[in-house]
């Protein structure tokens, strides 16, 4: 990608807001929202349909004013100008001019981001050609199925080395091979040191992808944090029978839920013993596991609770 | 070079004029009404009255009375044009979610609306100034008649497709396409009936139905353009003949005031202002 972003200082946070609270009416779209994502970061916006995930997205961008609470993008006010410069950004509901060609589209939006004319070329066919529509370039945008016209956005997306890429629902109408390429994309970005916000409600998408990740539900964050410490549980747990006694040599007292027997505090790591110390004394174990929820366990699970 | 954002939207405005084949549709059906009024005009001085050529005076004063008559309908052209132009521009490109991508850019909302409206307002003027050079051309070599301020009347027309446009944008920054459109051909033939009115209460000294015609002018200055278009068209004369004193829409009692023409050219700056803030107070 061209180096527009060249001799940029990164401020602050790539995404800060405080309070930020947008309404509609008497619709209450956010909450209070207080979000932070590091640069570099590849950000997990997780929510169900109508969460306001899609609404945080546009005050970033400006689209929309705030009815109350601040927010940074890459250091600067939302919707500032310069920092819309170094923004890539997929919308979920988007559409491009269909009587232009895909190059034109891309020409286009270099042209409105400010790039240097004498690169567009080069950075038109390279985004063509990191979306798979290198073939497609002069092809109307009319002829495009809905799984092209989403490549094509993220081609957009990602003119001009953008220092934060926000993806909104970037897998809605692709194939399988379209969603490996989105994530595959999303891992070069990261590598790249571009800050890439993810909305989705696709969990797997997000689990397979994502460093940090916060769920939210009418307009509340539910919760925030590494994914690594939202996935995990209460530690390693076995399902078996003929287990006797309260405890276990060497781990302590066990618990019980059903058939599952577990250790509490004992860290994943420590799986093999509970598994050796369950088998020593009498027990048959017929299924382990780490303790780490899904994604869609956790999401589910604080959904519940909210 | 970097394109200012103005420009880049101003020309892809323009170029999907081009892209759609309206330029295409609107400049071949010109040029058969051009055409065919370029040969109805020819034959004006062959005609007969009372087993005799008409004189070159009366062949002229027919000649501007039918010219009224054609450029009316290329006033009303310009209009709907501008109005079915402008009503897309701005609630289409929100309602298809094509506005998202290119707002999200470094690019103010004046910018954008500024952009859109410069690339529709530019090819009308031109589209008129065209239209309406050929066609008196062809009036002035087929009867001898030549309206006494071409220039005039072209602007007045002009500015008439650019009061229509910049209604119907504004309105676009909040309405639907199509709603906006809608109101604004509404509007522009409401302005026109109530011109029509004004001029019957001049004619026959109703203060009441008069300021009907005055106060329309003022609120939408299309009719009042028509009418400044009509007076630099139609021969001195018709001004003060009694065809006038009876509020035909087809003459114009008297010049414009400079007063008026600035008001019209204030009235579409404030419009357009009027909308740039609409659009930045709105959510996309």
């Amino acid at each position: 990608m061209a180096a527009a972003g060249g001799g940029w200082q990164p401020e602050g946070q790539a995404v800060l807001t405080r309070g930020l609270t947008k309404r509609y009416g008497s619709r209450l779209a956010l909450d209070g929202l207080d979000l932070e994502v590091g640069y570099g970061e590849v950000f997990g916006f997780l929510g169900p349909n109508g969460a306001g995930k899609t609404t945080f997205v546009k005050l970033l961008l400006g689209l929309g004013r705030p009815s109350a609470g601040t927010g940074q993008l890459l250091g600067r006010p939302l919707g500032d100008r310069s920092a819309r410069s170094k923004v890539g950004y997929l919308p979920e509901l988007f559409r491009y001019q269909g009587w232009l060609r895909a190059r034109e589209v891309l020409t286009l939006h270099c042209q409105l981001a400010g790039l240097p004319a004498a690169g567009f070329s080069d950075e038109v066919g390279r985004s063509l050609e990191l979306v798979g529509l290198a073939g497609r370039g002069d092809d109307l945008v009319a002829t495009f199925s809905k799984g092209m016209q989403q490549r094509l956005g993220l081609a957009v997306a990602l003119l001009g080395s953008p220092r934060l890429v926000a993806l909104d629902e970037p897998t809605s109408a692709l194939d399988p091979v379209g969603r490996h390429d989105v994530r595959e994309l999303i891992r070069r970005l990261r590598q790249e040191g571009v800050t890439v916000f993810l909305n989705s409600h696709l969990l797997s998408e997000v689990e397979l992808v994502c460093d940090r990740v916060a769920v939210v539900d009418r307009g509340r964050v539910l919760a925030q944090g590494a994914l690594a410490d939202l996935l995990s549980g209460e530690g390693p747990r076995a399902r078996c029978l003929d287990l006797p006694g309260d405890a276990l040599p060497g781990l302590g007292a066990v618990r019980r839920d059903g058939d599952w027997v577990s250790v509490p505090g004992l860290d994943s790591s420590r799986t093999p013993e509970l598994v050796a110390a369950i088998v020593a004394a009498g027990g048959r174990v017929y299924q382990v596991d780490e303790g780490r929820a899904s994604l869609e366990e956790r999401f589910l699970q604080l959904l519940e609770r909210a | 070079m970097r394109g200012r954002p103005l420009e880049v939207i101003a020309g892809l405005t323009a170029r999907e004029l081009l892209r759609r084949r309206l330029v295409h549709a609107l400049l071949l059906l010109t040029a058969l009404v051009l055409v065919l009024t370029g040969w109805g005009f020819s034959r004006i001085p062959h005609l007969h009255l009372g087993g005799e050529l008409l004189t070159p005076q009366l062949a002229r004063l027919a000649a501007a009375q039918l010219l009224l008559l054609v450029m009316f309908m290329f006033s009303f052209v310009v209009g709907l044009t501008a109005a079915f132009l402008a009503a897309p521009a701005v609630a289409g490109e929100l309602e298809s979610g094509i506005a998202l991508a290119v707002l999200a850019r470094p690019i103010s909302r004046a910018e954008f609306l500024v952009g859109r409206w410069l690339g529709l307002a530019l090819p009308l003027l031109a589209y008129v100034v065209l239209s309406a050079s050929v066609e008196f051309w062809l009036v002035a070599v087929g009867t001898g008649y030549a309206p006494p301020n071409p220039v005039g009347a072209e602007a007045a027309l002009a500015g008439q497709g650019l009061v229509l446009l910049t209604l119907t944008l504004a309105l676009s920054t909040r309405l639907s396409a199509m709603t906006s459109g809608v109101v604004a051909v509404v509007v522009f033939g409401a302005m026109w009936v109530a011109g029509v009115a004004g001029a019957f209460g001049s004619a026959f000294h109703n203060t009441a139905i008069s300021a009907v015609g005055t106060v329309s002018h003022l609120l939408v200055p299309s009719d009042g353009l028509w009418r400044a278009a009509v007076y630099e068209i139609q021969p001195k004369l018709f001004a003060s003949a009694s065809l006038s004193r009876v509020g035909s829409p087809f003459s114009a009692t008297s010049a414009p005031t400079p007063a008026y023409l600035v008001f019209a050219a204030a009235w579409v700056l404030l419009v357009l202002a009027v909308a740039v803030l609409s659009l930045d107070r709105r959510e996309v």
